[in-house]
């Protein structure tokens, strides 16, 4: 019984797991559509620190650029990939609006969700290991030291209350 | 006035420095014992004196700014680059917070103003009061050592003085402007009290929790003045950027919601510790926390650490920050370690599923998100330092890495109250949770009704993250509406039955009887309410197009058509606009007039945005200035859905804090005696969380 609810928890995290990675993995693909998509993975190179797609202060140098050539790397058949590849030689890795997941800039996708599920887990560790430590301290009072104590007790309280029974 | 204002901080600077002196002296010697020539008492008086004194000084600096601002003394060189004989008079005022050494004349100001409301109460607790006093007043000296000597803001214009001045910011010539940067701070300077208070009461291992008890005004306040502020920040950025939205993940917007995020711990968590006398530790690293980030958040605009659309305060004062945060550091590790027996909690967690539980778990989640936040601000400082180049981290990596958190959080808003303290029944779960699951479903089923399909929402008709976001986000708020709505109506049926209320009364008395749960609970669906806005945003739509006159373009119901352009100018700016008529169902509705502006002092250029809001959908518009080929207006449109809801969910936070604020009526128990309801049942630890909330209508309690 007991391994058979740990195979069905077991296919519901599986289950889970694969819902989030297919979250996290799917996204526009199609050619005709990938510029509003590109144009919010770069980021505007004037300064103004705004993403290539929303970038639309007034007198902006460089967003008009970046524009064009975004709409010519994808009209020559490159891919995603092969797109941000080219700006991020252009114009140095700061242009992509978020870490790449290949070398060190990986850490930055992994921490996240490391420390949540390390302090998750220390969390329910700690709070188990409070619980336990309580029934314990519940078992502990039924010694038959304790027993004796308690019927003494009740023995004198009932005395005390000539006999009546609570 | 400048020699005024020079004069005025040099006199503060002393005054906080003896505050901080004769106050560790005094202090010293009431915990030793030792013999002294004057009564420790007496000295710790005269301390609290110079703290009040030091605040009329501030005050009298701040003044001397203000009315050189006014008074268009441009020999100070804060007022030629930051004013202009045209600027109206709000935004002159504003110009004492537009610069780094106004700003921070301002934040020493709001320090003096904080310590001297403190030290007038000082009656509440002398001894606790003093300590506290004399820590904000080494904090207000690190502040005065800056603006009297690394950022001093009566600094004299070099060579001849200029007729007139460069002239405000335009980005800041906003309404908001004038409240957004004095709120913030109020925020941000206001952890200084709490803070202070807790490491006050470590240093004298202060017996109970009484002094959570003094701070939690404090607390509050100040937790409500930085949530305006960051909400106040957002509605700027959505109408002078120009972008459409209000939320960008800049290090500096970034820099405000960390300290946000980590006060919203506290003022969960110390709930644990009155109650319970749990967290201790937990509570006291969560104050000191926030205070340091307030102050990293101060270091992130000023230093320079990393690109921001907030650069016009960076300088080089970053060191001083460093090396004041790490003195700070260096003392709360210290006190800490000398004084952490005295922090060992009374009782500990008995079961997963209570409200201590979810406490902890949101404790978790909150301080999750401020370690996702923090860790994104910083990454690139750090990849510069390991690659030794920089990269960017941007709305993609929040919105995919801290977005699922926010989410989970929201979860957490609604289990908790429906947990009670202690420990659960499993019968009690079921019955707690059937609503909330019910309004869930419901609504994924409704919003799947009207099209809200994440598997064929993205562009090319794949599976679209944001909506499956939003989808969740809507079914989440859903459910935690009604769990909280519930909440009250359970507990003013019970007074309606035996008062004899109707239910409106009821929940007002309810409400009354206990200011600071059922404030929390509508703060909570404020928080419901804004998640529903932040939701809506991924249904965003927007064209452009240039138009000439005549010319109509689309954007969701709306048809938007050009009858005119048209230029205007006054002493401050030349504008020009657009009138565009907007028509829904084929009638028109209403005008909008988007502008563009050149401020004549900086010949800065700046977007005026056009907004219609409904509660529905805001249409958006922006003039984007004019094609240079063909001399023909650019205008974006855009269809921000329930972004109204954003603000009134702020709103609705708002009232709550300040119910949170008024302290609770204590019920006439003869009234209120009610059969079912007995105290103290032999094994409380399993009573229902229906029995704890009818007892916490009738009592009080958290």
């Amino acid at each position: 019984m007991q391994t058979r609810t740990r195979f069905s928890v077991l296919k519901w995290i599986q289950a889970a797991a694969l819902a989030v990675a297919v979250c996290f993995t799917m996204g526009a693909s199609d050619a005709g559509l990938r510029f509003n998509d590109l144009g919010h993975r770069l980021m505007c190179t004037c300064g103004c620190a705004q993403l290539l797609g929303e970038c639309n202060h007034v007198g902006c140098t460089e967003s008009g650029r970046e524009r064009a050539e975004l709409s010519a790397a994808i009209a020559s058949g490159l891919s995603d990939k092969d797109v941000l590849d080219t700006f991020a030689r252009k114009y140095g890795a700061t242009v992509l609006a978020a870490p790449s997941t290949q070398g060190f800039n990986l850490v930055a996708w992994i921490a996240p969700f490391a420390v949540f599920l390390a302090a998750l887990l220390g969390t329910i560790l700690l709070v188990r290991h409070w619980s336990v430590g309580r029934t314990q301290q519940v078992a502990e009072t039924h010694t038959p030291e304790m027993d004796a104590l308690r019927e003494r007790i009740r023995r004198e309280t009932d005395a005390a209350n000539g006999g009546f029974q609570r | 006035m400048a020699t005024f204002g020079v004069l005025a901080l040099l006199i503060a600077l002393a005054l906080a420095a003896y505050n901080l002196l004769a106050g560790t002296v005094a202090l010293r010697l009431l915990a030793t014992g030792q013999p002294a020539r004057i009564s420790p008492e007496r000295l710790a008086d005269t301390a609290r004196r110079a703290g009040i004194a030091g605040f009329i000084a501030v005050s009298g600096a701040a003044f001397a700014l203000v009315w050189s601002v006014f008074a268009n003394d441009f020999s100070i060189a804060y007022i030629m680059e930051h004013s202009n004989r045209a600027l109206p008079a709000p935004y002159k005022f504003a110009a004492l917070w537009s610069g780094q050494e106004g700003s921070l004349l301002l934040w020493a100001w709001l320090l003096g103003a904080y310590g001297f409301v403190l030290r007038l109460r000082h009656h509440t607790d002398v001894k606790l009061y003093a300590y506290a006093g004399t820590i904000l007043a080494a904090v207000q000296l690190f502040f005065l050592a800056i603006v009297n000597f690394a950022a001093p803001p009566f600094a004299l214009t070099q060579g001849a003085i200029p007729e007139d001045g460069f002239g405000l910011n335009a980005l800041l010539q906003y309404p908001e402007m004038v409240i957004h940067p004095p709120m913030l701070y109020l925020g941000y300077v206001g952890f200084s009290v709490p803070f202070a208070f807790a490491l006050a009461a470590l240093m004298m291992r202060y017996p109970g929790e009484k002094w959570i008890k003094i701070t939690r005004v404090w607390t509050l306040a100040t937790w409500l003045f930085l949530t305006c502020g960051i909400f106040l920040g957002m509605h700027w950025a959505y109408a002078v950027l120009g972008w459409g939205g209000y939320w960008g993940w800049d290090p500096v917007e970034n820099a405000s919601f960390m300290p946000w995020l980590t006060g919203t711990a506290f003022m969960h968590s110390v709930m644990m510790q009155e109650r319970k006398g749990m967290m201790k530790s937990w509570n006291v690293w969560l104050i000191f926390c926030t205070f340091l980030l307030t102050l990293l958040g101060t270091l992130l605009t000023r230093a320079g650490l990393v690109s921001s659309v907030h650069a016009f305060a960076q300088s080089s004062i970053g060191t001083w920050f460093v090396v004041f945060m790490g003195i700070v550091l260096a003392v709360c590790i210290f006190t800490y370690i000398l004084q952490r027996s005295h922090l060992k909690a009374e009782h500990h967690l008995e079961s997963l599923v209570s409200r201590e539980s979810s406490f902890l778990f949101n404790n978790l989640v909150l301080l999750t998100a401020c370690f996702v936040i923090l860790w994104g601000t910083l990454f690139p400082v750090l990849s510069e330092y390991v690659q030794g180049s920089k990269v960017t981290v941007g709305a993609p990596f929040y919105n995919r890495v801290a977005v699922p958190i926010g989410l989970f959080l929201l979860f957490l808003t609604g289990v908790g109250p429906l947990l009670p303290w202690r420990a659960t029944s499993l019968r009690a779960i079921r019955r707690n949770f059937i609503l909330p699951t019910i309004a869930l479903w419901a609504t994924v089923i409704v919003c799947l009704a009207v099209g809200v399909r994440p598997w064929s929402a993205a562009p090319d008709g794949g599976f679209d993250v944001g909506s499956f976001y939003a989808l969740i986000g809507f079914a989440l708020s859903a459910s935690v509406f009604t769990a909280i709505v519930s909440e009250f109506l359970r507990g003013a049926a019970v007074i309606a039955k035996q008062t004899r209320r109707n239910l409106l009364s009821s929940i007002y008395v309810l409400t009354r009887r206990n200011t600071r749960r059922y404030g929390g609970y509508i703060i909570h669906i404020g928080v419901v309410i804004v998640i529903v806005g932040l939701s809506g945003a991924a249904f965003n739509k927007n064209v452009e197009k240039e138009l000439a006159l005549h010319d109509k373009m689309s954007v969701g119901p709306y048809t938007l058509e050009c009858v005119g352009f048209t230029q205007d100018s006054n002493a401050n700016y030349n504008s020009e606009f657009a009138m565009l008529d907007v028509y829904s169902g084929g009638r028109k509705q209403f005008q909008m007039t988007p502008e563009k502006r050149v401020y004549l002092a900086s010949q800065q250029p700046q977007t005026m945005v056009a907004v219609h809001s409904v509660p529905g959908w805001d249409l958006y518009v922006v003039y984007e200035g004019t094609n240079p080929d063909t001399g023909q207006p650019i205008i974006k449109a855009f269809l921000n859905p329930l972004v109204g809801w954003l603000w009134a969910g702020v709103v609705l936070m708002v009232v709550g804090t300040l119910v949170a604020l008024v302290p609770s009526l204590r019920p006439s128990t003869a009234a209120l005696k009610v059969s079912g309801v007995r105290t103290a049942p032999a094994e409380p630890a399993l009573h229902s969380a229906d029995q704890e909330r009818s007892m916490g209508a009738l009592k009080g309690g958290d």
